[in-house]
């Protein structure tokens, strides 16, 4: 990767990605401590709510979007070997999408926006603060353009050739990402705009949760897509071995996008404006996206398992002992499933239909969350900054123990904040309060775990401090030799010559996904137009 | 009329749709997957089956469902809706002994604030928002369910223990959110009436 303005373009996204990330971990340590109690000075429902409204939106949809931007930027540019197309239309996108966050910001930070990150009507915030949020999707899109023009001039010019297997996946996660910000963006286009501008006096408030479930599960694959990439394209070389099969990463990449469409009413459970049988249809969607996971953990045990034994790891575990515990991918990657199989059980009681009555709005959910966004998802982030950053700067990394230390600490504060918080919840805690002031005997028990969560919380800040140090200071290093890491690709054990075209293309899934979202959607969103309903007029907070 | 080469059309797209399924098939048979690989995914599918099967067996042989009655209400005039008018709120039972309960969620809190049911006995709750987005969890019980505003929320539960229990919002709606609770005391069957009149104030004595 030698062409600078493509690095600068990269390097962009990835600032704005995690300058988001780090003022939204001092609002994460700050809402422990405000809901603990234990500071009675800081107690304030205003400050708390617009809090968690800012950190909700800069993790969930800046630090996220940022970086996948800036993620496949790099993986087009250097798995095909070209140059970013149009990169005046790509800067457009980043400047629109940065204009977006600013203007969002604005209302957030002044508590006149703390309708918190998912924004349900009728509570209102300032039109502002929806038109913000629609640049920043506006600028994703631009990206998805980029990205699937890039991958079909990259077929057309190579006709009958196995498209890169990052590439493939960077694709189909903007074909992912277009299916999915439809819902949110019709939510937001009719709903709240026209709402908070006042052009309409109510609007139904079960077709806005529908239109939002429609993007709240496949929005979280979007978010995993580029760290189950760097599970199979990055993690196998870096490990010492072999990646354990190309064609099954591609119909995993597959089963993700397209499975996880139509399957978004498991947010719905609990809702009384869809019936029973919808709800049983998308839960048992919501199993069969768990499949491409399942198949992932084995590829990425497998491959590792294989660099284990190339490495001279004997026995049934030993090849676990010689895996380089110190490169930072592979690391990251041991730590990030260790949270996946917890988070798994956990998410295996969400998504269980009329199970999720025990948990559902509970503090299970935030804890649950966090576990595998802020833990499986991020620490690969990470783990992607580090291997990015000597090839984007041009300078080796700053230090790599350093990294280290900085990974083990976010998987441990993840560890010490998830686990109370999950038990909070099953002790009946619900999510989004900034105190506790019920006056019952049963708030006693939340004390020492809500205690527990602060510690939890200053072990997440200081690593995520010393993260962007050494990003930093990787940066701003003087050295002046010329550095040259170039990004390498993991080889399969089999190398695929040919594929047939639908592992190779996307075509054909946007059909499937148009098909399962009619099917899914279509009756459930049609409903809302003949039933006689009367719209909720807006509220403010 | 020109069915018949409608009919054609339609035969000859259903015989192309059939051809290119078979080819996909014959494909995805082709594709390498290692032996123990293929026992994973086959493990993976069993597990994935059993859960689903589980799942879709109580759904239809034990009722185990979420809320699902799809039923729509005014929420902006409530008073003037003779269900949810302030007096018929609370706990009622019918001719057959059915218990029901009515309860309107509004910043911030439940209305009537407290009220008295049976243990061991199902109870039928009605819940309606007059404002914004609400959530309603009674802790410990599966009593959950959402309260969007325009919908009724309906949910049949039994508590089987006694005791009293808090009714908190679990949904986000406002600055006030951390307040908004209300009470409610589950009373072992034998001890239980039914009220007789008047179930709006929900005054209880046994506090
Ligand atoms: C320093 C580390 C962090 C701490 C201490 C922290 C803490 C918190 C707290 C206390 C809440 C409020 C939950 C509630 O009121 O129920 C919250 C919300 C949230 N957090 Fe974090 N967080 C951290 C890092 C992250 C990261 C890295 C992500 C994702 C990348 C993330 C994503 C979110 C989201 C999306 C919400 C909004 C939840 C809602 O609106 O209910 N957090 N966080
Ligand atoms: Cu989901
Ligand atoms: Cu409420």
């Amino acid at each position: 990767m030698n062409d600078a303005a493509t690095r600068k373009l990269a390097l962009s996204h990835l600032w704005v990605a995690f300058i988001a990330f780090i003022v939204a971990c001092f609002m994460g340590q700050y809402q422990v401590l405000e809901r603990s109690g234990f500071i009675p000075a800081l107690d304030s429902p205003s400050v708390y709510f617009a809090s968690v409204s800012t950190h909700g939106v800069l993790m969930a949809f800046v630090l996220t979007f940022f970086f996948i931007m800036g993620f496949g930027y790099t993986i087009a540019t250097t798995s095909l070997k070209q140059p970013v197309w149009n990169k005046p239309l790509a800067w457009a996108g980043f400047w629109l999408a940065l204009t977006g966050v600013v203007l969002a910001a604005i209302p957030l930070l002044t508590g006149k926006a703390s309708v918190l990150y998912t924004f349900y009507p009728p509570m209102v915030a300032p039109a502002v603060f929806y038109i913000g949020a629609t640049l920043l999707v506006v600028g994703s899109w631009v990206w998805c353009v980029i990205m699937l023009v890039m991958f079909m001039h990259w077929k057309k010019a190579n006709t009958g050739q196995p498209v890169p297997l990052a590439m493939f996946a960077t694709a189909m996660n903007a074909l992912l990402w277009l299916w999915t910000s439809a819902g949110v963006a019709l939510e937001v286009l009719f709903q709240l705009i026209p709402l908070s501008l006042g052009w309409i006096d109510t609007v139904d408030a079960g077709l806005a949760r529908t239109l939002f479930a429609w993007t709240l599960h496949p929005i979280v694959y979007f978010w995993l897509i580029p760290a189950y990439t760097a599970f199979y394209v990055f993690v196998p070389k870096q490990a010492g071995g072999f990646l354990f099969s190309d064609e099954m990463a591609r119909l995993a990449f597959i089963v993700l996008a397209v499975f996880s469409l139509p399957i978004g009413f498991h947010h719905l459970y609990m809702d009384p404006e869809q019936a029973k049988g919808w709800k049983l249809l998308h839960a048992i969607g919501t199993f069969v996206v768990a499949l491409p996971t399942l198949v992932t953990g084995f590829a990425v045990i497998a491959s590792l398992e294989i660099a284990g034994r190339l490495r001279g790891g004997k026995g049934l575990f030993g090849w676990i002992i010689s895996l380089p515990w110190t490169n930072t991918m592979v690391l990251s990657v041991i730590l990030s499933l260790l949270m996946l199989i917890f988070g798994g059980f956990g998410g295996i009681v969400n998504a269980s239909y009329a199970m999720n009555a025990m948990i559902h709005n509970t503090a299970w959910v935030p804890g649950h969350f966090h576990l595998i966004f802020a833990g499986t998802t991020v620490i690969m982030y990470f783990a992607i900054a580090y291997y990015f950053w000597p090839t984007l700067v041009k300078k080796p990394l700053f230090s790599s123990s350093m990294a280290l230390v900085q990974l083990w600490t976010w998987f441990i504060g993840m560890s010490i904040l998830t686990t109370p918080w999950h038990v909070l919840g099953l002790l009946g805690q619900p999510r989004r309060i900034s105190s506790v002031v019920y006056n019952n005997l049963l708030t006693l028990a939340w004390k020492p775990y809500e205690f527990m969560m602060i510690f939890g919380g200053l072990i997440l800040l200081g690593s995520a401090c010393l993260f962007i140090y050494i990003l930093a200071k990787t940066q701003l290093n003087p050295a002046a030799e010329a550095f040259d890491q170039q990004i390498e690709f993991a080889e399969p054990i089999y190398a695929v010559e040919s594929l047939p075209e639908w592992l190779n293309d996307i075509k054909l899934w946007n059909k499937v996904i148009a098909v399962l979202m009619a099917i899914s959607f279509g009756y459930p969103i049609l409903q809302f137009f003949f039933m006689d309903s009367s719209g909720s007029s807006p509220w403010g907070f | 009329m020109q069915t018949e080469p409608l009919k054609q059309k339609c035969e000859q797209l259903l015989q192309n749709l059939n051809s290119q399924l078979c080819d996909f098939y014959a494909q995805l048979r082709a594709i390498h997957i290692d032996q123990l690989e293929r026992k994973w995914i086959t493990i993976s599918l069993i597990v994935i089956g059993l859960f689903v099967g589980i799942i879709v067996i109580d759904a239809f042989f034990h009722g185990v469902n979420p809320p699902g009655k799809v039923e729509t209400v005014d929420s902006a005039s409530l008073h003037l809706n003779k269900e949810f008018a302030e007096d018929n709120l609370g706990v009622q039972v019918d001719a057959k002994g059915h218990v029901t309960v009515r309860m309107v969620a509004g910043r911030y809190s439940f209305f009537p604030k407290h009220i008295d049911v049976p243990a061991e006995t199902p109870v039928t709750f009605r819940w309606v928002s007059m404002d914004v987005l609400h959530g309603v969890h009674i802790p410990m019980t599966n009593m959950s369910t959402m309260i969007v505003p325009g919908y009724v929320a309906e949910i049949i539960t039994t508590f089987p223990k006694p005791g009293e229990y808090p009714v908190l919002c679990n949904e986000y709606c406002g600055l006030g959110h951390n307040h908004m609770w209300s009470n409610i005391s589950v009373i072992a069957k034998e001890n239980w009436t039914a009220p007789v009149k008047s179930p709006a104030k929900g005054v209880s004595n046994n506090e």
